[in-house]
Parts: C-alpha cells; structure tokens; sequence
C-alpha cells in the first residue's frame, strides 16, 4: 500500500480493499518480534505490507475457509515495532492503544476494521491464499492472501484520527 | 426400574453432528433476533450495512456449510446423564472428544486448542473439550455443545458480591462488563449470566445459560426482570455492531440462577458474540 493511497484515507471512510495482505496474529506477532530483536532477516518483508488480523479456518476445496478479524488489541504491544520496520496497514477488529494510535499517525499508517464476525462472507472476498512462513503454527501461520474488494472501514487515518474517538467512547 | 445401556459410538456420532451443526448453521433465536435489529436500524446507516452483511453471511455459511466464524472455539459440553443409563464400550469422556475431534477435522473448522497455557503448543485436534455432567432422573442423556471463540471468552468476568447487593448492583457488574469489552468482541452481544453457587459453578452456570434460546425469559418473574434490566441499561452504552453505534449492543440476556451461601451473591458474565452457537440432542 502506498503513501499516496494512504493519504487519501479518512477515519470512518469505507474501502474495498484489492491486493496482497499478509495474515499474522499472536504467535507470529510474537515471534517476529522476537527475530527483530536478534536482528534477524525476517522471512516476510513487510515494508509497506498490511498485515491482517486472522487465523483462517482450513480451506478444505475452496480458496479459504472462513477469514474474519480477530481482536486487534492483542497485538497491540507489537504493532508500533511492525510500524518502525515499514509495516504500511493493518486489519483487524476493535479498538487499539494510544501507543499505536501514535505509532499509525508518526509512520503515515491505516489501521482497517473488517467486518467482524462476517468470516464465510469475508472468504468469497479472497482469490489466492498459500502459505508464506511460519507453517509451524497452523491456524497461527502467515499467509499470503490475495483478497479483491475486500470490505473495510478506516479505524485509525495517517493523522492519527480514531474511528472510537467519534462514536464510542 | 432397569438400566437403558447407551453405547459410545452414539454418543461420539451426536457430538460430531451437534458441533459440525453449530459451526455451520445459526441458531434461529440468533438470526431472528439480528433480522430484528436489522430491521430496526436506520436506513443508510454503516451500521445497518453490517448489520446486513452478518446475515448474508449466515446464508453463505449454510449453504456452503462452511463456519459462520473461523474461530470455531474451544468446545464445552454439558451433559445431563438420567441415572439409569449405563455407558458402554467405552469412557464418555473419549467418546466425546472424538466426536469434537472428528467434526473439527471433517468439517474444516480450526484447531484452536493449545495443550499447554504457556507451551502454547497445538493439539491438533481442538481437545479436550471441557465437559459438565449432572446426574438428572431418567433413562436419557442430553447432550450440549457449544463450540465458543474467546474474543467474546476474553472479555467474560466474575465478581463476588456481597449477598446485600440488590439487583442494580448486579446490572452495574453486567453492563460494566459490556462496556469494558465495548466494540471488541462482536457486539451485539449476548450475555450467559450466572447468579449464585460457588465461584467456579457460577461462572459455568453463565455458560449454561447461553444454551437458552434467547427470546425465552427465565422463568421466574424477578429474574426475567433482572433480564430485562440488564438489556435495557447495557443497549444505552450505543456501542453497535463494530462500535459503529445504533441501537443494538446487547440482543439477549440469559440467567441462570442456584443456590449460594448466606455470606455471598456471586456473579459471572459469559459474552458471547453475536454469532452464539450451539445445539442439543438426546440419546
């Protein structure tokens, strides 16, 4: 995602999102974090990637099974870190810290809520799905998805603008 | 009166259909009750946008018998055994989990179960289960399932109140809990109340009482108004579906109510997401 498309975004705006998102939640959080510290070549380079908030249910004959958001604020301890290394976007659902807030408005980020909840509806808005690291951790692998009008709203703007600050407090 | 034997293999085969069921089709309480909030939210608002899109995609679900959610949950079981049935060919505890195990791998639903809280290491099979059983009158057992994800779990609470607490205390700890959890959790929310008992039967009590259809009020006339109340002070948070506002954040409220001790009124909340599953059968 770049800078020009991110610019345009507004807290509250509805996207389709179309492209390449890349799935990680607790564990690769965790573990990513953790080879960033040792300084090690992540296996995924995610400069201007959106990482999406999701364990996939197994696809069984189709593309992928059912893909909603889960909680973001579980990841929140990590994503100001993600952000330093050139993360552009994240999905997910609910709200985050202020240090995340911060950390979105200070690298000219998105933080996307995907419809919560909506994950065998959310399956038909993907095209492509393979594993890209980490399959170790199963349902908790990255995967690369290839995802087309991809039903989104802005939590947080490049401004640093929150979603909750307006109707949910 | 003689014992009525039951064997494994039906057991193992109800739970298999209940949990593969519940992942995939609605309970028809929950879709009536978000046709109904749908129906009332104002007309092109975002939230009755999504309010929409829940419903298709309980459609989608069903049709394609894929799972409403993908976090198919960590799986409880409540069994009411009447005391004149015999299990044979086999432990009910290993009968249910594989029929947990069999659904979770059948019907491609996620393994969501780590076997060690620290280790965090997958078990593969989403078991165990967490099983309750009560010995009830009969020759029958009831089986139930609810496969529950821990987005809502996560933000379930309990508080032991002191037994002078009137009712508005007990809907201060409910509605507070709804808004602790506030868009996080897949409002509108549901909440499995547990009154009274122990600290630990409370709190699956509160799962229990998700088990109710959730347009059917407890059957004693005070504790339906405690329903009631809770419902009416939690939806004046206006949280909505996703934090986006209107008029829907709780849908139901489900108590259960046992026996306590002179010096204590515990209280548990089980939220459960707007996409609650689960489903009974007797064998």
């Amino acid at each position: 995602m770049d800078e020009n498309t991110v610019a345009l975004l507004s807290a509250g705006d509805e996207v389709l999102l179309s492209g390449i998102v890349y799935t990680a939640r607790d564990q690769a959080h965790l573990r990513i974090s953790v080879m960033m510290k040792d300084r090690e070549t992540l296996p995924v380079d995610l400069k201007g990637q959106v990482i999406y908030y999701c364990g996939p249910t197994p696809p069984g004959d189709r593309v992928i099974g059912s893909c909603g958001p889960t909680t973001s604020s579980r990841m929140d301890a990590f994503t100001p870190m993600l952000l330093e290394a050139g993360v552009k976007g994240m999905i997910g659902k609910g709200r985050r810290s202020a240090a995340v807030i911060e950390a979105v408005k200070r690298r000219h980020g998105v933080y996307f809520l995907a419809p919560a909840g909506a994950g065998a509806y959310l399956s038909r808005r993907v095209t492509a799905c393979g594993i890209a690291a980490f399959e170790d951790l199963g349902p908790e692998a990255i995967y690369r998805l290839k995802v087309e009008d991809f039903p989104l709203v802005v939590g947080i703007d490049c401004k640093g603008r929150y979603i909750y600050d307006k109707i949910c407090n | 009166m003689t014992a009525r034997e039951v064997k494994i293999a039906e057991i193992e085969k109800a739970v298999k259909a209940l949990c593969v069921r519940a992942n995939t089709v609605l309970r028809p309480d929950v879709l009536e009750a978000l046709e109904e909030i749908h129906g009332k939210e104002k007309e092109g608002t975002l939230a009755k946008k999504m309010l929409g899109i829940l419903l298709e995609n309980a459609g989608i679900a069903a049709e394609e018998r894929i799972p409403i959610c993908q976090d198919t949950g960590m799986v409880t079981v409540f069994i009411e055994m009447g005391k004149d049935v015999v299990v044979r060919d086999g432990r009910l505890p290993d009968a249910v989990n594989r029929g947990v195990e069999q659904a979770y791998e059948e019907g491609c639903f996620r393994k969501s179960v780590v076997e060690d809280p620290l280790m965090r290491n997958n078990t593969g099979t989403n078991t165990p289960a967490v099983i309750h059983m009560d010995i009830v009158d009969g020759d029958t057992m009831a089986v139930s399932v609810i496969p529950k994800g821990f987005g809502s779990e996560n933000k379930s609470r309990i508080s032991m109140l002191d037994p002078t607490c009137g009712p508005e205390r007990i809907i201060d700890f409910c509605v507070e809990t709804v808004r602790i959890a506030g868009p996080d959790a897949c409002p509108p929310y549901i909440l499995g109340v547990g009154l009274g008992g122990t600290m630990e039967s409370c709190a699956a009590l509160a799962k229990k009482a998700l088990l109710r259809p959730i347009n059917e009020p407890n059957r004693k006339p005070h504790i339906a108004e405690l329903e009631r109340g809770i419902k009416e002070r939690a939806n004046a948070l206006g949280i909505g579906i996703m934090g986006l506002g209107g008029g829907a954040t709780v849908m139901g409220v489900n108590i259960e109510e046992a026996p306590t001790h002179i010096a204590g009124l515990p209280v548990a909340v089980n939220l459960s997401c707007h996409a609650l599953r689960s489903g009974s059968a007797v064998i």
